[in-house]
């Protein structure tokens, strides 16, 4: 192996099942590891205690999402039923409040769906073009039936064989170096 | 032996799948040749498509005066067949959001497959209202751009709403199916062998990986959608009932109409989700995954949802009744005995009587029984569609100007072909996608779950279910 040009991404393990995956994210975290993570073909229910993540940011980008569509519909509607071009329909006034809630919810949902979505993909830094992790063969099977944690080499606390000897203990059944 | 007898909830998957197999179950279908008999499917479905692109280019040419319009009855098929699609879609929203909200689990095996539907049935709604503007190349005028006229849409009018309503559905529906699609994406790109799937898959999938960071975010998305989508789908057929209901003619001008027409919607939405599951899982051997349970419980909510439409008719009646106005009550009574009679009763047997037989647990849980309801059903929603909109047209205030309204072979070719662009699409979906939520199904099986492990040794075990003591019978 030429590691000259290869830098250490960070320490890949295999695990046999959900609980196995679950038990080592709580070792990795009690031990003060940070820039770590775990891979699975589904959420795993726990996950998020056992690796101690916080509360996703979503809900706020969202809630942003939605107030600009709110806003951005009844100024969009006022601008021009009221300010623009005045029309008189049958006598209804022009800032005609009512008539306007369907149109004010659509566009909330429109722009709150849009926050929820790419500002999920943003969180997650997607859409990504190369993952290091890719360069393993194995890792392929994260998205089928594979559970995996890894530990990246950013991490200061990062030392290979001690990491290695982590995963070895926690039950891992293969362990590959991920290069970048 | 006591007269209670506790019924663990079924297994959601059936038979002795892990999560290897149910990957090879769903994604082989995406990964192996394409299959003789779809491309046959696929050349019906183009033949059809090409009956609806020959009937719109016909009309553009010709104008809307090729159709069974006449003077009263200004609206015809093209709303009813509108209305009729997107009804249909909103069953994939009510199971890929209200039952995820209501944390039922079984949605999973049909929520990918449903939400397909949604989408392709609100493109063939969307085709109705385009093209009955009767100049297409105006179309653009419906959306708040400017126009050479200087002039802005009229937001008072809920022919507008529908506008936004229906462009939001879609949009939002397309959203929530493709973040749904993205980690399953992934899952086809990691086990494709030849370049072009590596290529497209890899594309789509956005470098998803699976990590659990990820999932944290894309769970609480999936949830937002959910909680987001459910207002949309009840408002969208609220607003669509709306361009009947805030308008002055007697027979729509009545505030029942909204839940009335989101429980119709529903209705032969779930209709049409088993009449296409039910091929759909013999063709494609997907009976370990949708099941007859899952068949029973859709039945259900047919059920149920159907009852409530029957009320709705009976309330309609009540309230022309009872609200005291002529025209109101005459045009129920010429509803039912006048000269669209038959097509009133049409729809009450297929949409108010055939459900009910859903009470026999024999009957609901019949495949060939609940197929054959399952279409009878969704002619009897496009029924009461036609019993709506022509009905109180033909025959509203001024008898002297009533006439009577058919359809001509336009009409009838335009209706048919949009069956076309719907199979068409349905197919590129089985043939590409994979037509399970695998990443979802995959979370419902008993392996899923850390607890389902032994504590020592590691090894999977069963859950077991614990039957709780019934309580004293003397209570």
């Amino acid at each position: 192996m030429s590691t000259k040009e290869q830098n250490l991404y960070g320490i890949l393990a295999e695990f046999k099942n959900p609980k196995e995956l679950t038990d080592v994210a709580k070792t990795i975290s009690n031990s003060g590891f940070s820039k770590f993570d775990t891979f699975s073909p589904f959420p795993i229910h726990g996950m998020d205690k056992a690796m101690k993540l916080k509360k996703s940011k979503l809900g706020w980008i969202v809630f942003a999402h939605a107030l600009i569509g709110f806003i951005g519909a009844v100024s969009m509607m006022y601008y021009m039923s009221v300010l623009d071009y005045p029309i008189n329909i049958s006598g209804k006034p022009f800032f005609n409040a009512p008539a306007w809630v369907p149109i004010t919810f659509e566009l909330t949902v429109l722009l709150s769906a849009f926050g929820a979505v790419f500002g999920m993909f943003f969180l997650n830094g997607l859409p990504k073009l190369n993952n290091p992790l890719f360069n393993v063969e194995r890792f392929k099977k994260a998205t089928d039936d594979g559970f995996f944690a890894c530990i990246e080499a950013e991490d200061d606390k990062f030392k290979a064989d001690e990491v290695k000897e982590l995963f070895k203990e926690a039950g891992a059944t293969h362990i590959d170096e991920v290069y970048d | 032996m006591s007269k209670y007898q506790y019924v663990p909830e079924p297994a959601l998957v059936k038979g002795d799948h892990d999560f290897a197999s149910l990957t090879r179950l769903v994604t082989d279908i995406n990964l192996r040749p394409t299959p003789k008999a779809w491309y046959l499917c696929m050349i019906g479905a183009n033949a059809l498509l090409m009956v609806m692109v020959v009937a719109i280019g016909y009309l553009i040419w010709e104008g809307i005066g090729i159709w069974g319009l006449n003077n009263p009855v200004g609206w015809g098929w093209a709303i009813i067949n509108f209305v009729w699609w997107v009804g249909i879609g909103h069953a994939g929203t009510l199971i890929s959001a209200i039952l995820f909200l209501f944390r039922q689990d079984w949605r999973t095996a049909i929520n990918r497959f449903a939400e397909a539907m949604t989408i392709f049935a609100v493109m063939c709604a969307g085709v109705f209202p385009a093209i009955h503007v009767g100049r297409i190349w105006a179309i653009y005028w419906v959306f708040p751009i400017p126009n050479q006229m200087a002039m802005w849409p009229n937001f008072n009018s809920p022919l507008l709403w529908d506008v936004f309503a229906v462009s939001t559905y879609f949009t939002v529906s397309f959203l929530f199916w493709y973040v749904g699609l993205v980690p399953d994406l992934a899952t086809i790109r990691d086990r494709a062998t030849d370049k072009i799937r590596k290529v497209a898959y890899g594309t789509l999938a956005l470098g998803w990986t699976g990590s659990n960071r990820h999932w944290w975010n894309y769970e609480k998305a999936y949830m937002i959608l959910a909680g987001l989508a459910t207002p949309l789908v009840l408002s969208v057929h609220t607003i669509v009932s709306f361009d009947f209901a805030v308008s002055m003619i007697p027979g729509w001008h009545t505030t029942i109409f909204p839940p009335y027409f989101v429980a119709g919607a529903i209705f032969s939405g779930f209709a049409m989700v088993l009449t296409l599951m039910i091929v759909a899982r013999k063709i494609y051997g997907m009976k370990d995954i949708m099941t007859n349970d899952h068949m029973e419980k859709m039945n259900i909510v047919i059920l149920v949802t159907g009852s409530m439409v029957g009320f709705a008719y009976m309330m309609e009646f009540f309230i022309a009744w009872y609200s005291g106005v002529e025209y109101e009550k005459a045009i129920f009574l010429l509803r039912a005995t006048g000269p669209y009679a038959w097509a009133y009763w049409a729809m009450m047997t297929c949409n108010v009587l055939s459900p009910q037989f859903f009470w026999f647990k024999k009957l609901r849980t019949s495949v060939g029984f609940t197929f054959f309801i399952s279409i009878v059903v969704n002619i009897g929603m496009w029924f009461e569609r036609f019993v709506i909109t022509v009905t109180s047209l033909a025959n509203d205030y001024l008898p002297s100007s009533w006439d009577y309204y058919s359809p001509t072979i336009w009409d009838v070719l335009t209706y048919v072909g949009t069956f076309g662009l719907f199979f068409t699409m349905f197919l590129l979906f089985l043939r590409f996608l994979p037509m399970v939520a695998l990443a979802e199904i995959k979370a419902v099986i008993p392996q899923a779950d850390p607890h389902n492990y032994d504590e020592e040794t590691g090894e999977f075990h069963k859950p077991k279910v614990e039957v709780p003591k019934p309580q004293s019978e003397k209570v």
